[in-house]
C-alpha cells in the first residue's frame, strides 16, 4: 500500500543509505586489496576498460565474483538469523546453531556424490539438494525441541548441536568411503570458502537469495506481532500458521543457498541481528532490511581479512567468523543484562 | 435486548488432546451490552474467548459476529471486529508503549509495511482512551501491571473493534487499579458503545459492571440471565463445589459474594 513516508520509513530509509555507504566502502576495499599486486591505478585502469591481462582476470574475474558472493551469502546468513530467532522467538538461533547448515551441508555432498558439478542445472540440483538437507534439519530440530506448544532455550540449542553433530558425522561417513579426488576442495568448502565461483552459479545463487529475501523481509511486520506470543498474534490477525512455514521455508532457502555456493559459513546470522538490534531496537521492519546489507558488509569484511592476514596463504572465511562468533555466542549466554530479543 | 452482535448457537469444541471443553452452547450478546462469563478452573472460559477470537473453531455449531459466520471470516476480519485483552504481554517484551499499541493497527492493514498517519491517530486516540499517553515512549518492562493491564487495553481499542474481550482484567490488579478498570469499563461501554465480554474469576466485579452474566460450568452454560439471577447462593455452590453467601453492594445494589471459608 503506497501512502506519504512515515517517521518510520524514514528511518528505515536513512538507514539503509549509511548501509549501503559502508558495504560501498568494504567493497572498494576489497576490490583494491589481495595477494596478488595490483596497484590501485591499475585496478581502476581495469575497472573503466583501460587494462586487460592479468590484472583484469585478477580483478573481474577473481575479486569481483567474490565481493558479490560475499554481500549475497552475508545477507542471507544475517536475514536467515533475523528470521528463525524471529520464529523460535530466541536469540541465540541462527543456521548453524540450529543445525540447519549441517543438514544443507549434508545435502550438497550428496549431490556431489551423485556428480553434480558447476553448471547451470547442476547449480540447481545441488541447490535443491542443500535446501532438502536444511529442511529435514530444520524440521527435526523443531520435532525434538518444541515442548507444549513453546520452544524453550535451552532444549532447542540441545537439539540443534544434536542435529548439527549428526549430520556432520554423516558427511565425515561420506567423506571416509568416498572417493576424496570426487569430492575435491570439500575440507575447505566445509570450512566456508568465498573462492573462485563461475557466473552461473552465482547468477543462480543470487536469484535464490533474492526469492529467499522476499519471502521473510516482507513479513518484518507480523514478525513483531508473533513476539506477542502465536495466540496473541492470531487474535490480531496473523495467519501464524502460514506466516511460520513462509518464513521458515524462507530462512531454509537462504541458508541453503548460501551452503551450496560457499560452504556452512557459522555465526554470521548470529552476529549480525544482534548487533543490529542492540543498536536499533526489536523492531523486525528495521533489523530485518538492515541484516540484508549489514551481513553482507560484515561478510565481506571477514572474507578480506581471510585473503590478506596470512598473505600469500589464505583463511577460509568460516575461521573467521567462527573467532568473531564465538566469544560473542559466549557473551550474550554469559550476559547477566536481557538478551535483545526478537 | 438489542439485535445480537454475538450469537453462539450450539457450540462445541474438543481439543485434540481429548474431552470436551465446550458443549453445546448457545447464548447471544446484544449490541453495546456488557456480558460477563463466570466459572470454576476448566469450565470453558478461556477457550470460549478462544472462540470468539478465532484462535480455535467450534467442532460443532456455529458463531455469528454480526450475523456473519466466524467460519467464513479471514483472521484479520476477525481481528477488525473483535479484540482481545489477555492478561498479559510475555516478559523481555522490548516495545514501547508506543510501538505496543501500534500492533492493534496491523489488522487494518495488513499488507502495510509502516503505520500510516491514521492508524497513529487511531493509536493516539487509544492511548488518550486508556489514560497511557503519557507513557508513550516507555518500555512495557518498566511498567506496573495496572499500566501494563491499561496497555494491553489501549491495544485493544486501537483495532476499533466492535467486540472488546477482556480475559481476566483484574487478575494482576490492586484494589485501586481495579477501581480504575471498572469506570474505565464503564465509560468504555457508556460513552464508545462498545461490546463487552468480560471473563472473570472475580464474581462481584463481573455483577458490579455486567448487564447479563453467563454461569459455565465443565463447558455447558449453566444459567445466563441479569446478575441477579446468576449470583444465586445455591446455584453458585452447585457450580463452585463451595459455599457462599451473597449480599447487596450497598451503594450500586449490585450483587456481592462472600466466600464462606471453612474450619481447619
Amino acid at each position: 500500500m503506497i501512502g506519504p513516508p512515515s517517521a518510520s520509513g524514514i528511518r528505515l530509509a536513512a538507514l539503509l543509505v549509511g548501509l549501503g555507504l559502508v558495504v560501498a566502502l568494504v567493497a572498494i576495499g576489497a576490490l583494491f586489496l589481495g595477494s596478488a599486486r595490483v596497484p590501485p591505478g591499475d585496478v581502476l585502469a581495469v575497472l573503466t576498460g583501460r587494462v586487460k591481462g592479468v590484472d583484469q582476470v585478477v580483478v573481474l574475474s577473481l575479486r569481483l565474483p567474490r565481493i558479490l558472493a560475499a554481500l549475497l551469502a552475508g545477507g542471507a546468513l544475517a536475514v536467515a538469523g533475523a528470521g528463525f530467532q524471529a520464529l523460535t522467538r530466541n536469540p541465540l538461533a541462527e543456521p548453524s546453531v540450529l543445525g540447519v547448515s549441517s543438514g544443507a551441508a549434508f545435502g550438497v555432498i550428496v549431490a556431489q556424490v551423485f556428480g553434480l558439478g558447476a553448471g547451470l542445472v547442476e547449480a540447481v540440483g545441488i541447490a535443491a539438494c542443500a535446501f532438502a538437507g536444511a529442511l529435514v534439519a530444520g524440521v527435526a530440530v523443531y520435532v525434538i525441541a518444541s515442548r507444549g506448544g513453546g520452544l524453550p532455550v535451552h532444549t532447542l540449542l540441545l537439539a540443534g548441536v544434536i542435529v548439527g553433530i549428526f549430520f556432520s558425522s554423516a558427511i565425515t561417513v561420506l567423506i571416509s568411503v568416498l572417493d576424496f579426488d570426487r569430492l575435491g576442495g570439500v575440507v575447505h568448502w566445509l570450512l566456508g570458502n568465498l573462492g573462485p565461483i563461475a557466473p552461473t552459479s552465482l547468477a543462480v545463487f543470487a536469484i535464490l537469495t533474492a526469492v529467499g529475501l522476499w519471502l521473510v523481509v516482507g513479513q518484518a511486520r507480523p514478525l513483531n506481532l508473533l513476539a506477542l506470543g502465536e495466540e496473541s498474534a492470531q487474535q490480531l490477525g496473523v495467519d501464524a500458521e502460514r506466516l511460520k512455514r513462509r518464513v521458515f521455508a524462507g530462512a531454509a532457502l537462504l541458508t541453503s543457498a548460501v551452503v551450496a555456493f560457499v560452504g556452512p559459513i557459522g555465526f554470521v546470522g548470529l552476529i549480525v541481528p544482534q548487533v543490529l538490534r542492540m543498536l536499533l531496537g526489536p523492531d523486525n521492519r528495521l533489523v530485518i532490511p538492515a541484516a540484508v546489507l549489514g551481513g553482507g558488509a560484515f561478510l565481506l569484511l571477514a572474507d578480506t581479512l581471510a585473503r590478506n592476514i596470512v598473505a600469500p596463504a589464505e583463511l577460509s572465511v568460516g575461521v573467521i567468523t567462527a573467532f568473531c562468533g564465538a566469544p560473542f555466542f559466549v557473551y550474550l549466554l554469559r550476559s547477566r543484562a536481557p538478551l535483545a530479543g526478537p | 435486548m438489542t439485535a445480537p452482535l454475538v450469537e453462539c448457537a450450539g457450540v462445541g469444541f474438543a481439543y485434540a488432546a481429548g474431552g470436551f471443553a465446550i458443549r453445546d452452547l448457545s447464548f447471544a450478546v446484544g449490541f453495546g451490552e456488557t456480558f460477563g462469563v463466570i466459572g470454576p478452573n476448566a469450565s470453558g472460559k478461556t477457550t470460549l474467548v478462544r472462540l470468539l477470537s478465532k484462535v480455535v473453531e467450534p467442532s460443532s455449531g456455529r458463531i455469528r459476529l454480526g450475523g456473519t459466520d466466524v467460519a467464513q471470516l479471514s483472521r484479520a476480519e476477525v481481528a477488525r471486529q473483535v479484540a482481545v485483552v489477555p492478561q498479559d504481554v510475555p516478559r523481555g517484551f522490548r516495545y514501547t508503549v508506543e510501538e505496543l499499541v501500534l500492533m492493534g493497527r496491523y489488522p487494518r492493514a495488513p499488507r502495510r509495511f509502516f503505520e500510516s498517519p491514521e492508524d497513529r491517530a487511531a493509536a493516539q486516540r487509544a492511548m488518550e482512551a486508556a489514560d497511557v499517553l503519557a507513557l508513550r515512549e516507555t518500555l512495557l518492562d518498566r511498567l506496573s501491571g495496572g499500566e501494563r493491564q491499561r496497555v494491553m487495553l489501549a491495544r485493544a481499542l486501537a483495532q476499533e473493534p466492535r467486540l472488546l474481550v477482556l480475559d481476566e482484567p483484574t487478575a494482576h490488579l490492586d484494589l485501586r487499579y481495579q477501581a480504575e478498570c471498572a469506570g474505565l469499563l464503564r465509560r468504555l461501554g457508556r460513552e464508545a458503545g462498545l461490546t463487552i465480554v468480560l471473563v472473570s474469576h472475580d464474581l462481584s466485579f463481573a455483577a458490579e459492571l455486567c448487564d447479563r452474566l453467563l454461569l459455565m460450568s465443565g463447558g455447558a452454560a449453566m444459567r445466563v440471565g441479569p446478575p441477579e439471577s446468576v449470583i444465586d447462593e445455591a446455584v453458585l455452590a452447585s457450580a463452585y463445589g463451595c459455599r457462599v453467601l451473597v449480599d447487596k453492594h450497598p451503594i450500586s445494589g449490585r450483587p456481592t459474594i462472600h466466600l464462606v471459608y471453612p474450619p481447619g
